[in-house]
């Protein structure tokens, strides 16, 4: 076992779990919230020359979707030293 | 140097560049040829997981059916992008430290059964061939449009090429081909992007071009201006689109599920030597691709009003037909373009309703960017060298997926596990020979139903596969009756549900059409709730049926962190 002890590794699992539900919730949001479901309300505001729901739908949700990466990465990295568990 | 000459030049050149990688990169063990010996670094791996992924239909078609759709078409985007964002926080780091080799292999140790491994092997091989066929009817297609040679001929030319590399390098020779692939479709994807971008609207980046205000005087934005027109012609308005909100959220989502699903993508992350590796390398396929994906629709954009420009003139009363532009004489040979004067004006017109005289191919607007824009030879010669790129690199990892479902999963893992490695690379490489002459026979001969049956490859992933590892991973509880029961309901209520409407082998029963599908919902974007039936399935007969193994939810727990993480292992 690689944790001290099995709350850690409960307690490591728990916090893995909750970034990737924070940044699922992001990914939602970007795409099927403001591309799909409010595209028509969102579509009422201008943006730089785009209609705001039909930029997330074409440009914004994808530019989003490589960010969420980039932080999982970042944070994961982080807490996989946190705990001791990081490969060499 | 005449076009012809130069266009084979380019492709030779290519080609030239991805046999010699493949003879420095050829594979000595069934661990390089399935997994490229697990060494590849996570940014040449995000490069050969992008080329993997973007087929000639990302390459050719896209673009031009954004064109047609408009708002609609941001299903494609959304949803081929959006996976990666499942892949890299859900899948990868997981898959990669279980350390295996294939998707079937992840289901048949997890839930320690043949059964299960068996139903994976049969949809990782139906979904892989499915995909295959297009991309050698691309190549051939790709080949008799600038190479003049029949689609034979092309298709046979591209199963030699593949042939060479995929047999001789498995993964490894596949990997370092497609890093070069990439550069060379990507290239050929954004210059006369960037060009026509210029040339509209002033702008270098396609993608604040595609927001950008028109430079011909007008002062309109481009997205306005093709709002306007679409109302004029009889279209639907290009930035709001025609489908239901529940047909795109489940189109896109089926799309997204699917992606994450398909084994050639998932195989990718076997192939790095960390789980922070695999991780990473997610980010990296993912920029990779959004360069061509957040360029497609400003390409498709600039098209769609530079083609009604063209053929409907700045007056909107038609062009003559004596004074259109070569690029259109020079496609109407091909038949993508085809104009009929019905009311005999002499002049062209292309509207959405009856005064429509234009029957355009989709295809067209990628294929003959170049010369719409007045670029120079060598950069038509590119586009083909490209979209061949992209075509031969998907065909390539999906190949893999095929032999090493045969040669591992099948032989080795299920019918005849006493194999030495040697015996079973030779099977390997057999299977893969095979796989290329069936996929090279159904390019040659396609069943009418390819284009219908991509549906099919995205529903079975995210149907079967996705709920199945996801399951795996995060609940530990999860056994194997449950997860045969969950895959087993899930593909063959998609499956039916496609089959109904669509009747690949068979008469559909009822027409395709929004008053007669399920919730609204197409069987584009079936998979979505065969994925909800798998989930629910599962979840059920899991709860009913005998708990997992003590040993089994060890190795889930030894999943979850990355500590250990070695070699990808064959036992």
């Amino acid at each position: 076992m690689a944790f001290q002890s099995n709350e850690l590794a409960k307690a490591y699992w728990r916090e893995n779990v909750s970034l990737m539900l924070k940044l699922l919730a992001v990914w939602f949001t970007v795409s099927f919230a403001a591309g799909i479901l409010f595209v028509d309300q969102l579509n009422m505001v201008q943006f730089f020359g785009f209609k705001l729901g039909f930029w997330f739908a074409q440009q914004g949700s994808i530019y989003t979707f490589v960010l969420l990466i980039f932080i999982y990465v970042i944070k994961m990295n982080a807490l996989d030293r946190k705990y001791d568990v990081h490969e060499d | 140097m005449d076009l012809q000459t130069l266009t084979y030049l380019v492709v030779g050149v290519t080609f030239a560049i991805y046999i010699g990688i493949a003879i420095w990169a050829r594979a000595g063990s069934t661990q390089e040829f399935y997994v490229a010996g697990g060494g590849v670094s996570p940014l040449a791996n995000g490069m050969a997981t992008a080329a993997d992924w973007m087929s000639a239909a990302s390459f050719i078609s896209m673009a031009g059916l954004i064109s047609f759709m408009g708002y609609d078409g941001s299903v494609y985007l959304m949803g081929w992008t959006g996976g990666y964002v499942l892949l890299a926080l859900c899948l990868a780091p997981y898959l990669r430290k279980f350390g295996k080799f294939t998707v079937p292999d992840f289901i048949g140790d997890r839930y320690y059964s043949q059964t299960a491994r068996t139903v994976a092997v049969i949809c990782a091989i139906l979904i892989s061939f499915t995909y295959v066929a297009g991309q050698m009817r691309g190549v051939g297609v790709v080949f008799s449009r600038f190479l003049e040679v029949d689609i034979t001929t092309g298709v046979i030319i591209g199963m030699a090429v593949v042939f060479f590399y995929a047999v001789l390098g498995g993964m490894k020779g596949i990997t370092y081909t497609q890093v070069a692939q990439y550069c060379v479709l990507i290239f050929a994807y954004m210059v006369p992007a960037i060009f026509i971008s210029i040339m509209i609207t002033g702008h270098v980046f396609p993608q604040t071009g595609l927001g950008a205000t028109l430079l011909d005087g007008s002062g309109m934005h481009l997205l306005q201006r093709l709002d306007g027109l679409s109302a004029e012609l009889g279209f639907a308005a290009y930035t709001e689109g025609t489908k239901s909100t529940a047909d795109i959220f489940a189109i896109t989502a089926a799309l997204m599920v699917g992606t994450a699903g398909l084994p050639h993508v998932i195989v990718r992350f076997f192939t790095v030597p960390r789980v922070k590796d695999a991780r990473i390398s997610a980010g990296w396929a993912l920029i990779f691709i959004s360069i061509l994906y957040t360029t497609a629709p400003a390409i498709g954009a600039f098209a769609r009003y530079n083609m009604i420009d063209t053929i409907n003139g700045p007056d909107a009363q038609g062009t003559l037909i004596a004074e259109a532009p070569t690029w259109i004489k020079n496609w109407e040979k091909t038949g993508l373009i085809k104009h009929e004067d019905k009311n005999g004006d002499g002049r062209m017109f292309y509207s959405g309703d009856e005064r429509n005289e234009m029957t355009i191919d989709r295809d067209i607007m990628v294929l003959a960017n170049p010369e719409i824009a007045q670029l120079p030879d060598w950069v038509i010669a590119l586009v083909a060298a490209g979209g061949i790129a992209a075509a031969l690199s998907t065909a390539a990892g999906l190949l893999l997926v095929i032999s090493t479902s045969i040669s591992h999963d099948l032989l080795k893992r299920n019918l005849m596990p006493n194999i030495t490695d040697k015996q079973e690379l030779l099977a390997a490489r057999g299977a893969a020979a095979v796989a290329i002459v069936i996929a090279g026979y159904l390019g040659i001969n396609p069943p009418g139903f390819v284009a219908e049956v991509v549906a099919f490859a995205f529903g079975l992933a995210a149907a079967s596969f996705f709920p199945a590892i996801i399951l795996g991973i995060f609940y530990k509880k999860m056994n194997k009756e449950g997860a045969i029961a969950g895959m087993l309901a899930g593909i063959i209520f998609t499956v039916g549900y496609i089959l109904y409407f669509k009747g690949i082998f068979i008469t559909p029963f009822a027409e395709n059409k929004p008053e007669n599908w399920l919730f609204g919902i197409s069987p584009e974007g079936i998979g979505t709730v065969g994925m909800l039936v798998n989930f629910v399935v599962a979840y059920a007969v899991s709860k009913f049926t005998k708990e997992v193994p003590q040993d089994v939810q060890d190795i889930v727990e030894q999943i979850r962190f990355p500590k250990g993480a070695g070699e990808a292992q064959s036992h």
